[in-house]
Order: structure tokens, then sequence, then C-alpha cells
């Protein structure tokens, strides 16, 4: 075969497939912004669409002419917390694939250096122990315990898994993280069992299954914050996370300096996933199944990979907290039970037809 | 490339002595030994992945060790024994891996390095299975493809961790004669003492982490250096027909002769003992 025509091939059927993912990232970025209005205007007080883009159009002062309680519902309501579901679920998704890749485990998921369960310390402490710092709000406190918690949990695994010469072997990492999370897990079991506050206890349940009840604009902005700034740092390494297909030694014949890559996306994620939990709870399921989901549909490419799975977490949960919020009147489901039973059968259906392929 | 004196090990055990090499620009240097010998520490510390506890890899003026990751790999790349993924890439895909360390940090244009990326394809004969799936190939496409990959480093070196351990005769021959004609400066692990001395300008035989015997064909495969490396009793000569240097075994000094190693010869060798061409030196 001539290099002209080799190089046509290698080019031609590479641009097709280009041009099906652009497309696909339009479609979903399409559907992200469908999403967040429809879940604006779903809830107790159902909003008509109509009326949602023209509290926006006045908020972005286009003027219009809207009610006062129809823009305290939308903005000052719905909004931080929709935005808020988008950029936890993006970010979820992220952390899913560059620790997937990393581990090259597809068990991995966000909470899988002992984050959850170390970030579950600190919320109990808050919520059974009442463990407060003179003049801080509960909320506040909460956020603050699970933060602290998380890093804890994070800085114990690394302490165990980090080997002599500096190096972080995954295998080790994802051990001492499963220690970890279980040493967690006993002493919030114990505290809130033994505390015989019922209350508490189903505070730390719903905790642990994550919410995004409590979300105003201050915190969605840092979500916000915190989605934009993982998908703009992880996009510099989708080389790097390609060069680990063949594995660790295969990356370093590639030109990866491995143990310094290694540390800073799993400390990069970590930080990350501590940042979320302590606004959101231990949210399941998006970090794990979101990546597979849209490995199955675009490959393995993670300049494809990256993008097209933070939309597709961010559109999963704006769905998801819209559900949690609105399919009972008058009580919300916890977010984790709502994106396990929207994600699981999806998921089930995509590996049938990968096996049929 | 020229190695000085690496030394390397374990805390437990020393892999490798004072091993010095050296393989002029352009050339194919054989790496012979038994298992454990060395062969894979060495070619691992040649390849810059990992740092030999004492000694110095140069590359031309330049320490190899010296190097970042990135730099090096542009000059330097590798075929490892096993590429095991669990990843559903297409052969394309893992080629484009070789413009890895060519490409910038963030998403570059997809013109990068095509002109390389075809050239690669041409010279490993990879061109009809740009589209197959990775898990779906054979071990002798497997072996092209990553010599597609490896080449689209444009590297000056290539290092070959027992290229042709799962190929049949056949793809053995190919895929050295292809390697042979690439022109790069080439560092192979092989096994098999026929094939190393067809297609290598010098060898290089290691045992316990030493080097025993280096330089030309002739001079390394002596019948006496192999017995005292392998311990086995072999004949050593250019082969009637071809006029390649050619080993015959006899027997294996631990154990009881030729007979336990069944049928697959081509006939009887002229001095009696059974001999098929001689693949699979030590019979298992």
């Amino acid at each position: 075969m001539s290099v002209a025509l080799a190089s046509r091939r290698a080019l031609g059927l590479g641009a097709t497939g280009g041009l099906r993912v652009v497309g696909l990232g339009a479609l979903l970025v399409g559907a992200l912004l469908v999403s967040v209005v429809m879940g604006v205007g779903i809830g107790s007080v159902p909003i008509p669409t109509s009326t949602v883009l023209e509290v926006l159009a006045q908020r972005c002062g286009l003027g219009g002419d809207v009610s006062l309680l129809d823009d305290q519902i939308v903005w000052q309501l719905r909004m931080p917390r929709v935005l808020g579901a988008a950029a936890a679920g993006a970010a979820l998704a992220l952390v899913g694939v560059v620790l997937q890749s990393l581990t090259r485990n597809d068990l991995a998921d966000p909470y899988l250096l002992g984050i959850s369960g170390g970030a579950a310390v600190g919320a109990v402490s808050v919520l059974v122990l009442g463990v407060s710092v003179g003049g801080l709000l509960a909320t506040t406190m909460l956020t603050l315990g699970s933060f602290l918690g998380a890093i804890g949990a994070l800085v114990a695994v690394l302490l165990l898994a980090t080997g002599r010469a500096g190096d972080l072997p995954p295998a080790r990492t994802v051990l001492a993280g499963v220690a970890i999370g279980q040493v967690c897990a006993a002493y919030t079991s114990f505290v809130t069992i033994m505390s015989g506050d019922h209350d508490a206890a189903r505070r730390v349940l719903a905790w642990t299954m994550g919410s995004l009840a409590g979300l105003r604009w201050d915190s969605a902005i840092l979500l916000i914050a915190v989605a934009v700034i993982a998908s703009v740092a992880v996009l510099a390494f989708t080389s790097d996370l390609d060069a680990f297909a063949f594995g660790e030694s295969a990356a370093n014949s590639l030109g990866v300096a491995v143990n310094r890559t290694r540390w800073i996306l799993l400390t990069g994620t970590a930080l990350v996933t501590a940042s979320l939990v302590a606004y959101t709870g231990a949210i399941g399921f998006v970090g794990l199944v979101v990546p597979h989901v849209v490995r199955l549909l675009v490959g393995p490419s993670h300049r494809r990979l990256l993008p097209l799975s933070a939309l597709v977490g961010a559109i999963l949960l704006v769905w998801a907290d819209t559900a949690a919020r609105s399919i009972i009147d008058g009580q919300e489901i916890p977010i984790g039970v709502v994106t396990a039973v929207l994600g699981a059968p999806v998921f089930a259906v995509l590996l049938r037809r990968e096996r049929a392929r | 490339m020229r190695a000085e004196s690496i030394t390397w090990g374990v805390p437990e055990r020393t892999i490798l002595r004072e091993v010095s090499v050296e393989c002029p620009r352009g050339t194919v240097t054989g790496l012979l030994g038994p298992n454990g010998s060395g062969k894979t520490s060495l070619l691992h510390i040649l390849a810059g992945l990992r740092r030999p506890d004492a000694g110095q890899v140069h590359l031309g003026e330049q320490s190899l060790h010296g190097l970042n990751a990135r730099d090096r790999a542009r000059r330097v790349a590798v075929l490892e024994q096993h590429s095991v993924t669990g990843l559903d890439l297409r052969v394309r895909q893992v080629i484009e891996l070789g413009r890895i360390p060519h490409r910038g940090r963030w998403p570059a244009s997809r013109t990068e390095g095509r002109d390389a990326i075809a050239r690669a394809i041409q010279l490993a004969e990879v061109g009809d299975l740009l589209d197959r799936r990775w898990q779906t190939l054979s071990g002798g496409e497997r072996q092209r493809v990553q010599l597609a990959r490896a080449l689209a480093q444009e590297p000056e070196i290539l290092i070959l961790d027992e290229p042709t351990n799962h190929l049949d005769l056949g793809h053995q021959i190919d895929f050295l004669t292809t390697v042979r004609r690439l022109g790069l400066t080439v560092i192979a692990a092989l096994h098999d003492l026929d094939l190393a001395a067809a297609f290598c300008d010098q060898l290089v035989l290691l045992q316990d982490g030493g080097v025993v015997a280096s330089g030309a064909a002739v001079d390394v495969l002596t019948p006496a250096t192999i017995q005292r490396v392998y311990g086995v009793r072999t004949s050593v000569g250019p082969h009637p027909d071809s006029g390649r240097l050619h080993v015959v075994w006899h027997h294996r000094d631990r154990l009881v002769g030729p007979s336990h190693v069944g049928p697959s010869h081509v006939g009887p060798h002229s001095d009696g003992s059974v001999s098929h061409s001689t693949f699979g030196l030590t019979p298992k």
C-alpha cells in the first residue's frame, strides 16, 4: 500500500469518526441546556418553560415582566440547585474517567480513596455529636466537617500507599482506600447507632445517599468553579491518560513521567471529590457508570471520553435531582437512589448491545 | 548507544553486574542469554525505563538518564514482550499512541504526525489492519501493530524484548527482516540462536547478569560458550545450503539426550543426532 493511500485511510476514517463525535457533543450540549431549563420548571410549583425563559431573559438584563414569585422560585431557589447538579455530575464523571484509566480498574469511582468514608466521619461528627465551632451555622459546619474528613482520609490513604521511593502503585492505593474506608464506616455506624438519636441517624443516612437540597447560589458557584477547573485541567492530561492503555511501563516508554502524573491526578481528583462531597454528600453511580457508558459510545480515547463524559454526567445528575425532588410530593428521595435507578438500566442495555457486537 | 558498567539490582539480589554494551548507529544488536540472565532488566535500563544503581548509558554525547521522559521517548522506542490492554482500541488508535511524545500537552490537531504514522503503517505492513479491534488481532498482528506504534515515535533506537516470542517460524523471519530493513539502531533480546546469528550485526551473551561474550556471531556462538551458558552440547558451523551460521544441539548436559525431544525434526543430522533446524534449543 502506498504512503498516500495509507495516510488517506488513516485520516479519512478518523475524520468521519471525529465528525460523529463532534455531532454527539453538540447534541449533548443542547440536551444539557434543555435539561437545565426543564429541570428549573419542574417542581412542587410547576413553572411553564416560557416563564423560565422570561425570568432568565430579565436576569440577563434583556427586560421582561415576570412576577416576583416566579423570579424567586426560578432564579433564587431552583436555578442554583439545577446548575449545581450539572456541575457536580460533570465533575464526578470526569473524576471517574481519570481514576478508571489511571488505576486500570473498571470498578474505580470517585470515592475510591476512602473519600466518602472520611467525609461521612466529618458529617457524622457534626450531625450526631454536634461538634461545632462557635458562630458557624450548622450547614456550614456540615460542609466544613465533611471536607476535613475527606481530606483526612485522603492523607491517611496516601501515607499508607506511598512507597519508599515516593511511588504510588495503584493496587496498593486502592487497597489503602478500602482499608481507610472500612475504618471510617465502622466509626460512622458506631457513633450513629450508639447515639440513639433517630432523627440524627436518619439525617446521616440521607447524607450518605447524597442530596442537593441545600444548594444556594454561593455553594452552586463553588461547585461550578470546581467543575470548570477540573474540566480544563484534565484536558491537559488526555495524552498522558491515553498512554496508560498498555500499562505503566508502556506509558513511561511513551514519555509520560508516570509517578508525577499519578500523584497530580490522584490528589487532584481527590480534592475535587472532597469539595463535591462536602456540599452534596456521596452521590454514587455517576462516576462509576458514566465513563463506561461513554466509552461504549465513543471508544477509549480521552480527548473524546473526557468532555463527553462530563456532559453526560451533568445531564444525568440534573434529571436525577429533578426526579429526587419532584417524584414524591413534599418529600425528597436521596439522589443516590435515583442515580442508581436511572443509571443501572441504561448501563445494562449498553452492556447487552456491546456483547451482541 | 553506549552502556558503561551498568549495575542494577533489587534489595535481595544483584540482577546486572558491570554490564557494558556498545551499539553503533544503524546496527542490530542481539541480546542472548538463558531465562533470568538479566536481558529484560538490561533492556529496560537501555530504554531509560529504569535507572541503573551504577553506570551510565550514553546516547551519542548525552546521558540517557539525564533526559526527561518525553525527550527520551522521541529517541528511544520500546516493544515490550507482552502488550496487554483491557480497552477496546482500534489498531489506528494504538499506532497513534506513538505520537504522544511529539504532541503537546493540550489536544492538538488531528494532522500532527500523519506522515510519520503513514510511514510507520507502511514499514510495519499493517495497512490492512487499521480498522480492526486490538482484541481481535493474532499474536503476530499485535507485534506488527506495536512495531508500527514504535516507528510512529520516529525513534533513533528501537528496543525489542523477545519480539518473536509468540510468532511462528515464517512470522519470526518476516518480523526480523522488517526490523533489519529499518536502518535503525536496534537492540533485541532473542532466544533463538540461529535467528540471532542470521539477523544481528553483533551479539551480546548474558549469564547471571554479566556479559559472557560479545561481538560477531562466529565469535560468540562457539560450542564451548554455549555449553557453559546453556548447558547444551552443540556443533556450530555454516550450513551447507544457506551458508548461515547454524547451531545444532546434541544433548542437554543435565538431561538424558535428544530422545525426549519428540518428532519435530526435519531429518537426521550428519553426525547422527536427531535435529531440526534447532528451533527450541532448550526443550522443556
